[in-house]
C-alpha cells in the first residue's frame, strides 16, 4: 500500500501571512523609537534647576548667542549628556541582557549573571580606596579601572570555559563563580575603607548619570555601534541558536565560536556602559523579555527593540529620579527596578501565552 | 555516491563505531537498525560532522567531505522533539536555508517555506509558535525544515519517534520519494522494522558499532537476525504485496 503525498497538499491562499507577522512586529519597533523620543525630550527638560521649559527647547534648537547662557551650559553640558548617557547605557544593556539570554540558553541571564558589573564595581572601589590616580587624566582613573576589571572577570569566564568547554552551562558556573569572586573583593574593599571613602564607593555602586560627560558619551556611543553592527550581521545564526545548540550546528552554525564572540561582544558593551555610570541593575534582565514578548525572538527585531526598551526604561528612571526629590537627582541605579518591575509583571499577567 | 571509510568514533575511552566502511547510493533511502545503545544515533551525528570522528567521507560529488564542510550539504535531524521556544513555525522552516537569509527574507523564499510546510499538512499553525504545538507537530515542522533545506545527504534520527500512526506512514512515504526524486543519500535510525522493511530500499543493522547485516529488506531480514540484534523472538510474515510484516512475540 502506497500513500500518495498529494494527500498532504494543501492549496496556498495567503503568502504574506510572514509579511504580515513582521508588519506587527515594526509596529512595535517604531511606536518604541516614538516613545523614545518624547521620554528623551522630556528628560531633557526636567532638572532640578527649574528652568524654564521654553529657555531649555530654545537652547536646544537655538545658536549659543541667542539664549541665555546659564541654560544653554546646563542643557549642553549637563542635561544633554545625562539624557543621552541615559539612552546609550540603557541600549547597551538590553542588547547585552538579550544576547547573554540567548548564548547562554537562560532566561535568568543578564550582564550581571557572568560577574562584569561586579568585576566593574570592584575596579572602581579599588581606585578610590586607594585614591590611585592616572596621569594627565586623572578624572579617567575610575572608568579605565572599572573597564579593565570588567575586561578581566572576561577573561577569567572565557579561560575556564576555553579549559573545559564553550558550553552554556560551563559559562554560567564559572561566570556565578567570578560574580562572587568579585563582590566579596567589592565588600573588602568596602570593609577597608573609612567613612568618607566608604560613601563615595557606594555612590559609585548605586549608577548614576551625573557622572556622564561627553566624552563618556561618545566613548559608549562607540562601542554600542560596533556591537549592533557585529550582532546584527549575526542575527540569523542567533535565532538559529534559540532551536538548541545541537539543532543550530545542524543547520551550519559553528556554535562554539557563535558563543566565543557574542561572548565578547556583550562584554565590551556591558563594560562600556558601567565603567562611566557605576552599576545599573535590572535593565539588562527585564528589557529583553519584554521585547521578546512582542515580537518573539526573530533577532532582526528583538535585538534593536530590547536596545529601545532598555534605553526606554532608563531615560523612563532618570525622568522619575529627578521628579521623586524635586531640586535633586536620585541616583538612577536606585530607581531603575521600581520601574521595571510593575512594567514587567503588567506585561506578563496580560500576555497569555509564555515567550521563553 | 557517499563513501564511508574506517568511520571510528569513542566516547572517552568507550569505543562506540568500529571501523566502519559504507557506501551510500543517492536516491536511495537506507534505514538504520539495532537496540538502544548500538551507535545508531553516533554514526548519524558522525556524518553530519557534529562529532569528533576518524575517517574518511567521500562524495562523488562533492569530493572529500571535511566536518565543517558537511554544514552545506547534510540537514541532520536529532532525536528529540527540540526544545520550546517562542519561534514561529514558519521562521522554523526559514532558518533551514540560513545561509540564505539577510536582514530583508525574499518573497520567494518565504512563500517557497509555505508551500513546504502546506505539503506536510501545517499551513494552518505557521504563525503558532513551537511552544503552541505538540510535540508530534514539531517533529513534522523539523523534517519540513530537513526538506527544505534540500540537502544532499538526508540523515534522520528517529524521525517517527513522536508521530501517530498515519503521520509515520504519510512521513516515511514523503522522505522516500523525496530522497528517490532529488537523488538524495537518505538514512533513518529506526526503531519500528515494519516501517523500515516497507519504506526503505536498504538496511543496516548495527551491533555494538558494528554492521552485522546490510541489504535489501527482504534479502536481510530473518528471525535469527531479530534475535541476535534484540533479544526477541518474532514472526516475520510476507504479505500479499510483498511487505513484510514483524510481529514481535516475546522477549528472550
Amino acid at each position: 500500500m502506497t500513500i500518495e503525498t498529494s494527500t498532504y497538499n494543501e492549496v496556498i491562499t495567503e503568502p504574506s501571512a510572514y509579511a504580515k507577522m513582521i508588519n506587527r512586529r515594526l509596529f512595535w519597533l517604531f511606536l518604541s523609537i516614538g516613545l523614545l523620543l518624547t521620554f528623551t525630550l522630556t528628560d531633557i527638560l526636567v532638572g532640578p534647576a527649574f528652568l524654564n521649559v521654553f529657555d531649555v527647547l530654545d537652547a536646544l534648537l537655538m545658536t549659543r548667542e541667542n539664549t541665555d547662557p546659564t541654560v544653554y551650559v546646563i542643557v549642553h553640558s549637563i542635561r544633554l549628556p545625562m539624557t543621552l548617557m541615559a539612552l546609550i547605557v540603557g541600549a547597551s544593556l538590553g542588547i547585552a541582557g538579550v544576547q547573554m539570554q540567548t548564548i547562554l540558553g537562560n532566561p535568568l541571564a543578564s550582564p550581571y549573571t557572568l560577574g562584569f558589573s561586579a568585576a566593574a564595581g570592584f575596579g572602581a572601589a579599588l581606585t578610590i580606596l586607594f585614591g590611585i590616580q592616572l596621569p594627565y587624566l586623572p578624572e579617567f582613573t575610575v572608568p579605565v579601572a572599572a573597564f579593565l576589571m570588567a575586561c578581566l572577570a572576561c577573561g577569567l569566564v572565557y579561560g575556564f570555559a576555553h579549559l573545559r568547554g564553550v558550553t552554556a552551562e560551563i559559562m554560567i558556573l564559572a561566570g556565578i563563580a567570578t560574580l562572587f569572586l568579585f563582590q566579596s573583593l567589592q565588600s573588602l574593599v568596602q570593609y577597608m575603607a573609612s567613612p568618607e571613602v566608604l560613601q563615595e564607593i557606594v555612590f559609585w555602586l548605586f549608577g548614576s548619570m551625573l557622572k556622564a560627560t561627553w566624552f563618556s558619551v561618545s566613548v559608549s556611543a562607540g562601542i554600542l555601534l560596533i556591537a549592533v553592527i557585529i550582532l546584527a550581521r549575526n542575527s540569523w545564526k542567533l535565532t538559529a541558536l534559540r532551536l538548541g545548540d545541537e539543532r543550530a550546528r545542524s543547520l551550519g552554525v559553528n556554535v562554539q565560536h557563535l558563543r566565543i564572540k557574542i561572548f565578547f561582544v556583550v562584554s565590551l558593551l556591558t563594560a562600556g556602559a558601567v565603567a562611566f555610570v557605576g552599576t545599573i541593575g535590572f535593565i539588562g534582565l527585564v528589557a529583553p523579555h519584554i521585547a521578546r514578548m512582542l515580537v518573539g525572538e526573530d533577532h532582526r527585531i528583538l535585538m534593536p527593540l530590547a536596545g529601545l526598551m532598555g534605553a526606554l526604561l532608563m531615560v523612563g528612571a532618570s525622568i522619575v529620579s529627578k521628579l521623586i526629590s524635586p531640586g535633586y537627582v536620585v541616583p538612577i541605579g536606585i530607581v531603575t527596578a521600581v520601574i521595571g518591575v510593575p512594567f514587567l509583571f503588567s506585561l506578563i499577567l496580560m500576555r497569555k501565552k509564555s515567550h521563553w | 555516491m557517499l563513501r564511508i571509510s574506517n568511520l571510528s568514533v569513542s566516547y572517552a575511552s568507550h569505543r562506540v563505531l568500529e571501523d566502519l566502511n559504507v557506501s551510500l547510493k543517492p536516491g536511495s533511502f537506507t534505514a538504520l537498525l539495532g537496540s538502544n545503545g548500538t551507535g545508531k544515533s553516533t554514526l548519524l551525528k558522525a556524518m553530519a560532522g557534529l562529532i569528533p570522528s576518524k575517517g574518511s567521507f567521500y562524495h562523488s560529488e562533492h569530493g572529500k567531505l571535511a566536518p565543517q564542510k558537511r554544514g552545506d550539504l547534510v540537514a541532520y535531524m536529532p532525536q528529540d522533539a527540540g526544545a520550546t521556544s517562542s519561534l514561529t513555525v514558519l521562521e522554523v522552516i526559514l532558518l533551514g536555508r540560513l545561509r540564505s537569509l539577510g536582514m530583508r527574507v525574499p518573497e520567494c523564499l518565504q512563500i517557497e517555506a509555505s508551500e513546504s510546510l502546506a505539503s506536510f499538512g501545517l499551513k494552518s499553525l505557521e504563525n503558532r509558535t513551537l511552544d503552541e504545538i505538540s510535540g508530534g507537530q514539531r517533529q513534522l515542522v523539523y523534517l519540513a525544515q530537513s526538506l527544505f533545506r534540500n540537502p544532499s545527504i538526508l540523515l534522520l534520527d528517529e524521525p517517527t519517534a513522536a508521530l501517530d500512526l498515519r503521520h509515520q506512514l504519510l512521513v516515511l512515504d514523503r522522505v522516500a520519494n523525496h530522497c528517490h526524486r532529488n537523488d538524495t543519500v537518505a538514512m533513518a535510525a529506526m526503531h519500528d522494522i515494519s516501517l523500515a522493511a516497507k519504506h526503505a530500499d536498504r538496511l543496516i543493522c548495527l551491533s555494538q558499532g558494528n554492521i552485522v547485516a546490510d541489504g535489501p529488506p527482504e534479502d536481510v531480514l530473518s528471525e535469527p537476525l531479530i534475535r541476535d540484534l534484540y533479544g526477541v523472538e518474532a514472526d516475520i510474515i510476507k504479505g500479499s504485496n510483498g511487505t513484510l510484516h514483524i510481529t514481535p512475540l516475546r522477549a528472550v
